[in-house]
């Protein structure tokens, strides 16, 4: 990787001073006195290197440290120590060209202005990023192409439903065509239709741009849909960096099998086979390792009753979780 | 200095934009405006006291042509980006503002001047009317419009830039209402927002002549009404110059410290 695009983040700490007060009159007259502070170590000894154009999903449980480090990467904090470069420039110093190069979206924040309607936000960003008008007006109608912004664009931002808004600030956020793009967590709180509209708008811009994606999201589907490689971190710290399947693969190396019946299963014939985690009237669900998945299938094929079968990977949801409760395991 | 050529071509779409947010805000600005009407309060008084003699060199209409020009130079010059800058500071959201290639004081400049129109729309043709139906006179000469609107642009900057100075300050602490509330007291009596400069004994007067909350009110309106002689107005203006320098350099000195504490907390 020559740095131009990519992501480079070697040995990154970010730790925050917080002010601990406990509830009650007496602590808040302490605390005007004496205040104690703790240290949060937010991000520990992170390293990872992202090449140009690849999408990647940045894992972990709440307070993990993935907004921490998103905020690190699109120049908002300053690291503690360790080196962080982003499409050729160091973040914290916000650089004109740098910032011209990034874009982060937070489900949670907006830039749209409140009361006016968006297309007065896409005229002040074309303006403050210096976008031809010709550029503007092709890449306004790409994202009209993509999101159908054009319809809704003209009514007041605090007038349109969530979606619309999303739709909204994603065009906002990609009018400058950045080549780096950190989602944080695009999609929270959008309805189903709305979940697969951005998922698909984020894949379609990576594919037509190149720009270099990193997301977060505690939606999987979003994350197995998109990204083929995952960083997953925990209490600060790199759990796993490769990709999704063989981290499906390593934590949860076996396979469900479901099954649905014309008759109430025989769950004891069905715990010779595997690990039983569901059984009831018409629906059971059997566990095995991949490589007995086979000969399962073949002597589950042989009931009669059986009328629908299905092999799925264990949801990623369960494998992380497994792989965050060996972590814990592994640092007591 | 490309990035500021780049900066000063965005700017009039930031102006515009500003100005769209400021009708849009139009109750609230007339709220706002109404709490900066502090000098009619103080006409009244000085009105009541100098009904029987004058009051130095004011008489009833001095103080009447006095306390209507600096309610408008008032509602000229003020900046709300203090409020703006503690809040963001506070909920995260100037994380929006750091994200762009435009530097956030800027932008809140285009912000606060946008709004001026507004403010201006209200407040001069009632200075008007007030100053010159109680015999006042307005400058006319055009080098004393030039050093009039002169004073007023550099009250702006001063102001603008001692808001953004005090806003900044949440970097380092919780919140700089404080810090804000002890300037503000301050700001109300020694810039002539309560009572003219020169009715403070001579001591007092010195000292107020240094300090620069005289540059961020009374001076523009010293011009305005024709108080001050042609040398008080270029050694005014000399001086307000300065602290347009010296606030400006604070101003970001503080924010380039301030901003690496910013925790973007809130998302």
């Amino acid at each position: 990787m020559n740095g131009e695009h990519g992501i480079e983040v070697v040995s990154l700490h970010k730790d925050y001073r917080v002010h601990r007060r406990e509830a009650g009159l007496w602590n808040t007259i302490r605390s005007v006195f004496h205040r104690t502070y703790e240290t949060v170590h937010a991000v520990r000894d992170l390293s990872f290197r992202i090449e140009p154009g690849e999408r990647v999903g940045f894992l972990g449980p709440n307070g993990a440290g993935k907004t921490t480090t998103l905020k690190v990467l699109a120049g908002l904090l300053h690291p503690t120590s360790g080196s962080v470069r982003v499409a050729g420039h160091t973040p914290q110093l916000r650089e004109y060209w740098f910032l011209k190069r990034i874009t982060l979206v937070m489900g949670q924040k907006q830039q749209l202005i409140w009361d006016l309607p968006p297309v007065e936000t896409f005229a002040q960003n074309r303006a403050i990023y210096d976008i031809e008008r010709d550029t503007f007006e092709r890449t306004m109608k790409e994202l009209d192409d993509l999101l159908g912004i054009f319809a809704i664009a003209s009514k007041p931002t605090r007038k349109l439903s969530l979606g619309e808004r999303m739709k909204c600030e994603l065009a906002a956020a990609l009018l400058h065509r950045p080549e780096v793009l950190f989602l944080d967590e695009p999609t929270i709180g959008l309805d189903v239709s709305m979940q697969l509209a951005v998922r698909d708008f984020i894949r379609s811009y990576n594919e037509r741009t190149g720009a270099t994606t990193l997301l977060t999201s505690h939606y999987m589907d979003d994350v197995a849909a998109l990204c083929p490689r995952v960083i997953v971190i925990d209490k600060g710290r790199l759990c796993y960096d490769g990709e999704l399947r063989k981290l499906v693969q390593t934590v949860r190396p076996d396979k469900s099998i479901v099954l649905r019946y014309t008759e109430r299963p025989d769950r004891v014939a069905l715990e010779r086979i595997g690990t039983v985690t569901e059984c009831d009237n018409a629906k059971a669900v059997v566990r095995v390792p991949q490589h007995q998945v086979r000969d399962a299938v073949a002597h589950l094929l042989l009931d009669p009753n059986v009328h629908d079968l299905t092999i799925e990977d264990p949801p990623v949801e369960e494998v992380l979780r497994e792989l965050f409760a060996r972590t814990a395991e592994a640092r007591l | 200095m490309l990035r500021r050529v780049k900066v000063l071509r965005a700017y009039p779409t930031l102006l515009r934009v500003g100005f769209a947010g400021a009708v849009a805000y139009r109750a609230e600005m007339l709220v706002w405006m109404l709490t900066m009407t502090m000098p009619l309060v103080s006409l009244a008084l000085w009105s009541a006291v100098s009904a029987a003699a004058p009051v130095g060199r004011f008489g009833q209409r001095d103080f009447v042509a006095y306390f209507l020009a600096t309610l408008v130079v008032r509602q000229l010059t003020g900046s709300w980006v203090v409020w703006e800058l503690i809040q963001e500071i506070k909920s995260g959201a100037l994380a929006s503002r750091l994200l762009k290639p435009i530097h956030p004081l800027v932008a809140y400049s285009a912000e606060n001047i946008a709004a001026i129109p507004m403010r201006a729309l209200l407040a001069i043709p009632m200075a008007i009317i007030g100053i010159v139906s109680g015999g006042g006179k307005l400058p006319h000469d055009p080098p004393l419009v030039a050093a009039l609107f002169l004073s007023l642009f550099a009250a702006w900057f001063i102001t603008f830039c001692v808001m953004a100075m005090i806003g900044t300050l949440s970097f380092f602490m919780e919140s700089s209402y404080s810090i804000f509330e002890i300037w503000l007291a301050c700001f109300m009596l020694l810039s002539g927002y309560l009572l003219p400069l020169e009715l403070f004994p001579e001591w007092v007067r010195r000292v107020t002549y240094a300090l620069p909350f005289r540059y961020m009110l009374s001076f523009p309106v010293e011009i305005l009404i024709g108080l001050a002689s042609p040398a008080e107005i270029a050694r005014g203006l000399l001086v307000q110059g300065s602290y347009c320098v010296g606030s400006c350099l604070a101003a970001i000195v503080v924010w380039r410290v301030g901003v690496r504490r910013f925790g973007a907390f809130g998302g």
